[in-house]
């Protein structure tokens, strides 16, 4: 039994959700290897051989893999699968749009989102937006599995010493082209693996508020997240939004600012440790899910918490 | 050109689910069901684009119990000239309804085929990509702006960092993410012009597709509940209780 990684990286470096998912890899039984496409990538590939547990890297290098495109990403994955047992993918916007066409070509299922190995065929994973939880089995050859990054602690950046085994590219598919791209620049950790989050809701009222939260962020070190409402509503890009069909985050501290608590926001982030709100209304669903709540108006409350913090 | 739609029937998004007691799966029995969030945007998309000229025909397609007829209809009142039902009653898993999709795109030729990212009920996000491979076609996941011109459709796609634009040779395939559009209310004249729009039920033995289960599900229980906290009289008392009891700061 070997498992296969296929690594998110941006040709510079590896993403934090690589590791997390050579964790739920590793839990599979068997051996893992780790399958690094990009361009100019050979950096990756050395990172990606330092992780803890994993035996072997796969690198295909060529300018066609630069951007990430799924028809090339999961062709190459094709092109090794038949040595594995095992394919995972972290559950991100990277993962999620390869893996299924990885899966369809083998005439597999594939399943999404894990959140536990209970064995190498049966896995845990949330459904209606995490408000049950289905422990699936899988009778086919090959498992194919997104992992939620939540699920796993990460793999150990160093201490492993794996070969690293250069492929031969597949070609470029041609019917696909990457034409732009526009990344927030942020110098805030990324929300996903931050040990803070600050979120803003449909309360705070306008982008221009969201200003306020920028202090508090500041002072705890906190990432910047929003609610489905607030995405919507155009205050903050979409990249900020934390729920069931954005980003699935759970960090030691999660202050949620005039959210009131929808279940596909809390689907998002009722796994963080200590979770604060800040509200108005005192019957706001987000109570019922807070270790501590304020009620009360954020436009007071959240300066008077900042000057508390000193 | 032609427009591929497909829509599931789902447990509305304002309800909350239960889990049955024998833990065999969540109880919808008597739960108002509606039509995917994100499958809605996507008739909503193919629906402009036949409104901007781009587009001749929009094919709505559901795989599932006969009241998917109901979500067919709908879609219709959204805008869809026709629909298709492959009568499927057990659960399917989303490598099915792609092989279902697939062999309706190769009889019904479509240029673009548009679904929801992902379907609210099994939150799976596979059927557009596993349909893409099948296919052997070009994909653009999460799409928050879709053009057509010259052969190909530039999508904006929305990633974790941002936003991603590509370009895919047509035929493709696109799946919708929440800020592609907003979509219209269904007006009465349009629910009763969609009663009169045809509608053909097919089975998946038709289309020479087995739709076989491929996993097992062993369980379904709750997720362990979190238990409401407690209200904090002021912000000197969060801080203390966050650096000494919670020992987050």
């Amino acid at each position: 039994m070997v498992a296969l990684v296929i690594a998110e990286n941006d040709n510079g470096s590896l993403k934090g959700s690589t590791h997390h998912t050579v964790t739920a890899a590793a839990q599979c039984g068997g051996e893992v290897h780790v399958l690094v496409t990009g361009s100019n990538c050979g950096g990756v590939a050395e990172q990606a051989a330092r992780i803890a547990g994993v035996s072997k890297v796969l690198v295909a290098d060529a300018p066609h893999f630069a951007d990430g495109l799924a028809e090339n990403v999961a062709e190459q994955a094709l092109a090794i699968a038949a040595s594995y047992s095992h394919i995972l993918a972290p559950a991100t916007a990277f993962g999620k749009n390869i893996l299924p066409r990885v899966a369809a070509r083998l005439d597999v299922a594939q399943i999404s989102e894990i959140t536990k190995v209970n064995s190498p065929d049966t896995f845990d994973r949330p459904i209606y937006a995490g408000n049950a939880i289905a422990t699936v089995q899988s009778a086919d050859p090959v498992k194919v599995l997104t992992v939620r990054g939540t699920g796993f602690d990460a793999a150990a950046a160093t201490g492993g010493s794996a070969v690293i085994e250069n492929l031969s590219p597949v070609a470029d598919s041609g019917k696909s082209a990457f034409v732009s791209r526009e990344l927030a620049k942020s110098d805030r950790p990324e929300l996903t693996a931050a040990k803070i989050i600050v979120s803003g809701g449909r309360g705070m009222g306008s982008g221009d508020n969201f200003k306020l939260l920028e202090p508090l962020a500041d002072k705890l070190g906190a990432a910047m997240g929003a609610s489905r409402a607030a995405v919507d509503a155009g205050y903050v890009p979409n990249d900020w939004q934390v729920g069931q069909t954005g980003k699935i985050v759970a960090p030691e501290l999660y202050i949620a600012v005039g959210i009131s608590g929808a279940i596909q926001h809390l689907a998002g982030m009722k796994d963080s440790k200590t979770i604060v709100a800040i509200n108005k209304d005192p019957e706001a669903p987000i109570f019922s899910v807070a270790d501590y709540g304020i009620v009360g108006d954020l436009f007071e409350v959240v300066p008077a918490l900042v000057k508390e913090l000193g | 050109m032609k427009v591929l739609v497909p829509v599931k029937r789902v447990v509305d998004y304002n309800v909350k689910v239960r889990v049955k007691s024998d833990g065999s799966g969540v109880d919808i029995a008597n739960v108002k069901m509606s039509m995917n969030p994100f499958d809605e945007i996507a008739l909503e998309e193919a629906t402009r684009l036949k409104e901007a000229g781009k587009v001749a025909e929009v094919v709505a397609v559901s795989v599932g119990v006969p009241q998917c007829q109901e979500t067919l209809r709908t879609g219709m009142a959204i805008g869809a000239d026709r629909g298709i039902l492959v009568d499927a009653s057990s659960e399917t898993e989303p490598l099915a309804v792609a092989k279902i999709m697939k062999a309706l795109a190769d009889k019904e030729q479509p240029q673009l085929i548009i679904l929801g990212k992902q379907a609210i009920d099994d939150d799976s996000n596979q059927t557009g990509q596993m349909l893409a491979a099948l296919l052997g076609w070009p994909q653009a996941t999460f799409a928050s702006k879709i053009v057509l011109e010259d052969g190909k459709a530039i999508v904006t796609r929305e990633v974790d960092g941002g936003l991603e634009t590509v370009a895919l040779t047509l035929p493709a395939i696109v799946t919708t993410d929440l800020r592609l559009n907003e979509p219209r209310y269904v007006t009465l004249p349009n629910i009763m012009k969609a009663k009169k729009k045809p509608l053909e039920t097919l089975k998946p033995e038709d289309l020479g597709v087995d739709v076989t289960p491929r996993l097992k599900t062993l369980k379904v229980v709750e997720p362990s509940k979190r238990s409401a906290g407690i209200k904090v009289p002021d912000v000197a008392t969060l801080v203390t209780k966050l650096r000494t009891e919670a020992k987050v700061i």
